[in-house]
């Protein structure tokens, strides 16, 4: 495991952001930490990089205790936290180099990371010009600059366009799969991260609902029969009137869990039979989103 | 101590294009202009050639007094605060703090950034008054700067100076630190200096306890050792008096209580 919290607890006065954690990430993955606002993804974050201190609970990264060990664990750590922390009247390539200054980096890395992140055409503008999603890639190569092990990054497709967002995953997926990097990454959109963790875990209100492999989740899902026709209603009225249990009506389709594919053609023929057009009949997976909202919902 | 150096260089690349750091030099290069160009004016109107130790004791004075009492420690203030607000602003202590760099070297990197830039500014004090003073005998042979070497006693006072600043700056150093806003420390170091200036020109009994009454002491004190003569220099630097220990006893241990309040705080 590259990252290990066992029972971590914090605390901002009387109130309980983060309750008794045990997040297990393992080398390698994409660990996608999810959780709407304020669930207190941050904080755990912070934690991880003892930026806030531990008040119960451990943390081993790289199986070392964090607090002891600390300089020696930052040392294989990028991070990116909230909004990017940029110098504003320096230029893009002057924060990198800053950066590079503390931690000994030579500028041909600079250089690199620039050219990772499209960024090497605005090297020499100020960041304070940049755009929302300029900054939040500049933010990501001075995450990227030191070559980490693990990769922490909150919210580090805030602010890009649908392009920026497709480019940070294939980055990242890439990182993972050809430089055998870790990335911890949180996000309120399960939808931004499913196409490329292999990990999730799911925190609400402090808590961790769930935790393990995308397949595990997809796993939890249970398959629905989505079924078009031409009047969803009357449809749905008939097929309640037949036993069916309806779980949703809309517009266009109405959803029944799936049990056999006997069932599906049960209910295309009872459909057909009382002079109702099917369009289409399919099986589907319930989308991770549902399956996202239902967890954190129902906690 | 490689992480310290690391830090105190980064903080120097990243503040060279602020005014925190612009300000430290051309506060010198302004204020001493301005007293050449009023020395230069007014040169023809002296009606008696005053000799070279008084004319250098009139220029570098006219300079020192304003210095001294109000200038300085409003310079500290702002480097103080312009030090710190780089972070504030720019959201990087979680970086800062992030790093494979000891809290302390950070820290400690920091305020040796903020006492060079107060150092820089009075060195700069040094030189530009030798510097301008020497110009003002060559442009107007008239004055007779030429007579006198002043660049010893004027390096003790102004090191004095900076001694004596060494109290003030921890303070507004940790205010700033631990602000983000500009109007706290800015208000608190304004009043506090204000009430300095009261305490010494009343001559309070335990004004040199109090840090922002510390330039202005450090000065006040000279006349008397005029009378004091030292080999033929007559007027000798006495640095270490009783306010510039003060100064030094306060600086160290509002910095050391300032670290053990970055150890504890939590990066918001």
């Amino acid at each position: 495991m590259v990252i290990n919290t066992d029972g971590l607890t914090f605390d901002f006065g009387s109130q309980t952001v983060v309750k008794s954690l045990s997040l297990q990430v393992p080398e390698g993955s994409i660990y996608g930490f999810l959780g709407p606002n304020g669930a207190g993804k941050t904080t755990t974050i912070k934690l991880l990089l003892n930026l806030l201190q531990t008040q119960q609970g451990s943390i081993h990264i790289f199986g070392k205790e964090l607090k002891s060990n600390r300089l020696e664990i930052l040392a294989q750590i990028g991070s990116l936290i909230e909004q990017p922390a940029i110098y504003l009247h320096l230029s893009g390539k002057e924060n990198l180099l800053n950066r590079a200054l503390l931690l000994q980096i030579g500028e041909a890395r600079v250089n690199e990371v620039l050219k990772i992140v499209h960024l090497t055409d605005a090297a020499h503008k100020k960041a304070g010009q940049y755009s929302l999603g300029m900054k939040q890639r500049l933010g990501i190569a001075l995450a990227l600059l030191s070559d980490p092990k693990l990769l922490i990054l909150d919210e580090p497709t805030n602010g890009l366009d649908p392009n920026g967002i497709i480019e940070v995953r294939e980055l990242l997926i890439k990182l993972v799969s050809e430089h055998k990097k870790t990335v911890f990454i949180s996000s309120h959109l399960l939808a931004e991260i499913e196409r490329m963790a292999t990990h999730v875990g799911i925190i609400n209100h402090g808590e961790l609902l769930f935790q393990g492999s995308i397949h595990d989740l997809e796993a939890m899902s249970k398959p629905a029969v989505q079924i078009e026709t031409d009047n969803t209603v009357d449809a749905a009225n008939y097929l309640a009137r037949n036993n069916y249990t309806i779980t949703e009506v809309n517009d266009t389709h109405i959803f029944v869990p799936y049990t056999t594919k006997q069932q599906m053609g049960n209910i295309n023929k009872l459909l057909n039979d009382m002079g109702y057009n099917v369009y289409s009949i399919t099986k589907q997976h319930k989308d991770l989103e549902k399956l996202f909202l239902d967890i954190t919902q129902n906690a | 101590m490689k992480g310290f150096i690391l830090s105190f260089r980064s903080e120097f690349y990243k503040s060279r294009k602020t005014a925190g750091f612009w300000s430290a030099v051309i506060l010198p290069l302004l204020l001493c202009l301005l007293i050449f160009a009023g020395f230069y004016s007014r040169s023809d109107k002296m009606v008696m050639e005053p000799p070279g130790m008084i004319l250098w004791a009139q220029f570098s004075g006219a300079i020192l007094g304003v210095m001294g009492s109000l200038l300085l420690p409003m310079l500290i203030v702002f480097i103080g605060y312009s030090v710190n607000s780089i972070e504030h602003k720019a959201d990087t202590w979680k970086t800062l703090f992030s790093l494979p760099i000891s809290k302390f070297a950070v820290y400690t990197a920091k305020y040796f950034y903020a006492l060079f830039l107060v150092f820089l500014c009075l060195a700069l004090f040094v030189l530009f008054t030798i510097g301008f003073g020497n110009l003002l005998g060559t442009v107007k042979p008239g004055l007779k700067f030429h007579d006198y070497n002043m660049s010893g006693t004027l390096s003790q006072l102004y090191f004095k100076l900076f001694l004596s600043s060494l109290g003030i700056l921890s303070i507004q150093f940790l205010l700033s630190l631990l602000f983000r806003d500009f109007l706290k420390p800015m208000g608190i170091g304004f009043v506090a200096t204000i009430t300095g200036v009261i305490l010494v020109v009343n001559q309070w009994k335990y004004d040199y306890l109090f840090p922002y009454s510390h330039p202005m002491l450090a000065l006040s004190a000279l006349p008397q050792r005029h009378n004091h003569p030292a080999g033929n220099n007559p007027i000798s630097v006495d640095i270490f008096t009783q306010e510039i220990y003060v100064s030094m006893i306060i600086a160290a241990v509002v910095f050391i209580a300032g670290y053990f309040i970055v150890l504890k705080k939590s990066v918001k």
